[in-house]
């Protein structure tokens, strides 16, 4: 089965999604790379061809752009047998509390987006009875803390979201599984100062990710500390959370 | 971001702004910064990709193109080797010059025009570069080759990333049979057989020998000659033929923590390296390796580096002119040996004629050894540098992290002219190292007193 399959990565050319991409190669599928910026993802996909003897095949898709989602699962003539959400959007706490257009850009791309074409994936899975949905989320969306609670709530609504849908698809063998990163070295942290104990690599991250599938897991943490941290931060009472600077 | 940064040997080690980017159109941003230089994987020892402000191409990574007829491929300059390796091993190709290592990048192997085992017939790596892209000071992006703007390529070849960064890079490979190499060694019970040997075996392929830096008395200088040749299908056993053009394994240890400086000591080295010298019983070795042991040996310890402690340590590479070689390499070896702690193991080897027009290699023998990094060292380093330079030698840059300016002038020749080159893309000094500062390369009012002239030592 597993030399056929195929993945398609929604996001692909974030680090994680490329290290997703390597791995996947390495393990013998099909990729189907999905990524708004077609320069980018047109050298990504060269790379792989190059790297490995596989099918790649590169789509235009961008998130925040709910009406085309149908035009772009139309593209695909196949639906996959994994896909894998890694599209996300950091943004800017201080600045999204102040500015309702990069707060809404956060919501958009953290969860619209990701509900959008989730629901279409989870429809066409369902029917078919098959697959993997695997959605990348956040250790911030466990509780809301106020250093980043507008991309907290996006990612704990898409928590919720891969929750249910994983209640939902069960009966139909379709494998949900929520991926709880925490510190990943990639773009999107790259002007922090990451504590080492808490940070993994994109490629560490991608191995997780793989072998959590293989397993069956539902709720996938790159660094085990992450969980018993996340578990520590939510046993706080809010009396006391609220007036803790997080 | 603010972090401390060190390159292999871990010494020095600076505050530095790490940036990075994954796309062209990102570049115009760091050009606003006050200076800045690109760094690859950091595997140079000292200083030279350095800086308060350090951009990482490691993230620019990608494979470009791949002719596996005429074997020339193609890749942005954040590529490792390694991963080079991966790609065209098994379609029946090799890196034209290889280090000794497999973890630096394209961009690091052009910047430092590295050279390996068979730099005395293939030269330098930037030999077999067909052409490749730099991102100057001016904001733009020039493809470069000996044909097109010639100036550029050449100042880049070993320029040390001081004419911009390096994107692209298209380089030409080398056929192979198989991924295995044809191996002889031989032991060399001092250093005049060992250089006898050299000149015995110039023809070979790839030469280097292991040398016994501390060993005094009858048996001074007494190696280990490493050679070899690509192997043929022929060759290979029936285990390995299944395998003919397998790439290396991942596998490796890591060194797990730094080692406690106190462990280095006259004692444990010598101990180390009569071990390394015994483990080869017979004098003459032949055998089929993969090119993984025979070209990385090192690689198979991650972060082997950790091995000389917290405070690092210092390589020291120099070549002598080969009419100076013999006499040369006796003077220092000696002082070396009264020095006490030289490193586990010192790596000789015979430089071809070299025609890049700034590179650290010249025809003569090149010895590249470890120090501890500790108080006396450098006191000690800036003798052995006077002595290299009396000889007519110089010290590899890639390596350097503690050489005096007029050290630097006076050994590279062509220095002058290079800095003519690279002043044209390298406006209002945007590209500068902690290196080119020390070497007073990128502090505009102290270059003008480096008055270039042949120099004469005193010591011959």
């Amino acid at each position: 089965m597993k030399i056929m399959s195929s993945v398609l990565i929604l996001g692909a050319t974030s680090d994680i999604a490329q290290a997703i991409a390597i791995k996947f190669a390495q393990e013998g599928y099909n990729l189907m790379l999905a990524g708004r910026d077609l320069s980018y993802l047109k050298r990504i996909h060269q790379d792989l061809k190059l790297r490995y003897d596989i099918i790649i095949q590169s789509y235009y898709f961008d998130a925040e752009n709910y009406k085309e989602h149908d035009d772009f699962l139309q593209q695909i003539h196949e639906i996959p047998d994994i896909v894998i959400l890694c599209f996300g959007y950091l943004g800017n706490q201080l600045l999204a509390e102040q500015d309702w257009l990069e707060a809404y850009r956060i919501i958009a791309a953290n969860y619209v987006g990701a509900v959008s074409i989730l629901n279409r994936i989870a429809n066409l899975m369902e029917t078919k009875r098959h697959g993997v949905i695997i959605g990348i989320s956040s250790v911030a969306g466990d509780r809301g803390r106020r250093s980043n609670y507008i991309y907290g709530s996006a990612k704990a609504g898409l928590t919720a979201y891969l929750s249910g849908l994983r209640s939902r698809l069960y009966p139909y063998g379709v494998q949900v599984i929520t991926v709880k990163p925490g510190y990943v070295k990639t773009r999107m942290t790259e002007g922090l100062n990451l504590p080492k104990m808490l940070a993994s690599s994109p490629e560490k991250a991608a191995r997780k990710i793989y072998k959590g599938m293989i397993k069956k897991r539902n709720i996938i943490y790159i660094k085990g500390i992450w969980m018993i941290i996340m578990t520590f931060i939510r046993c706080i009472p809010e009396g006391l959370f609220k007036r803790i600077k997080l | 971001m603010k972090t401390y940064l060190s390159n292999w040997g871990n010494f020095p080690r600076i505050e530095t702004d790490m940036h990075y980017f994954r796309r062209e159109k990102e570049l115009q941003q760091f050009i606003e910064l006050p200076h800045f230089i690109a760094r690859g994987n950091g595997r140079c020892y000292g200083d030279s990709s350095l800086s308060t402000h350090t951009l990482s191409t490691l993230r620019y990574n990608k494979a470009i193109s791949f002719d596996t007829e005429k074997g020339i491929f193609e890749c942005e300059a954040g590529m490792l080797l390694d991963d080079v390796l991966r790609i065209i091993v098994p379609r029946g190709w090799f890196l034209p010059v290889s280090p000794g290592t497999k973890y630096i990048t394209v961009g690091g192997a052009v910047a430092s025009n590295i050279h390996g085992k068979n730099h005395h017939i293939d030269g330098t790596f930037c030999r077999h570069v067909i052409d490749m892209d730099v991102f100057t000071a001016d904001g733009h992006v020039y493809t470069c080759s000996p044909h097109q703007h010639t100036d550029l390529f050449h100042a880049t070849c070993g320029g040390m990333g001081l004419t911009g960064v390096i994107l692209r890079v298209k380089f030409i490979l080398k056929r192979i049979e198989t991924s295995y190499i044809d191996h002889t060694q031989i032991k060399a019970r001092d250093l005049f057989e060992i250089l006898d040997l050299f000149e015995a075996y110039q023809h070979r392929t790839y030469t280097m020998a292991w040398i016994d830096c501390l060993k005094q008395g009858k048996q001074f200088g007494r190696s280990i000659m490493m050679m070899g040749e690509p192997a043929s299908l022929e060759q290979l056993n029936k285990h390995q033929i299944s395998s003919a053009l397998s790439i290396h394994s991942p596998r490796h240890i890591s060194f797990p923590i730094n080692m406690p400086s106190f462990f280095l000591n006259p004692f444990t080295m010598k101990a180390f390296n009569q071990m390394f010298y015994w483990k080869n019983i017979k004098k003459h070795l032949h055998t089929i390796v993969h090119y993984d042991p025979f070209f990385y040996p090192l690689d198979k310890i991650l972060y082997w580096n950790k091995g000389y402690g917290k405070k690092g340590f210092i390589q020291y590479q120099f070549v002598l002119p080969i009419e100076n070689s013999k006499k040369g390499l006796i003077d220092i070896l000696k002082r070396i040996n009264q020095y006490g702690t030289g490193s586990f193991l010192a790596v000789l080897k015979l430089f071809g004629k070299d025609e890049s027009y700034f590179s650290f290699p010249m025809q003569g023998y090149t010895l590249a050894l470890d120090f501890p990094v500790k108080k006396e060292l450098f006191p000690f380093l800036d003798k052995l540098d006077r002595i290299v330079l009396d000889y007519g030698g110089r010290l590899y840059l890639t390596k350097d992290a503690r050489m005096k300016p007029e050290t630097f002038w006076k050994s590279y020749t062509t220095a002058d002219l290079w800095y003519k080159m690279m002043i044209k893309y390298n406006k209002e000094f945007k590209f500068r190292s902690a290196q080119s500062d020390r070497l007073e390369i990128t502090s505009p009012s102290k270059h003008e007193n480096h008055v270039i002239r042949t120099y004469t030592g005193s010591h011959i």
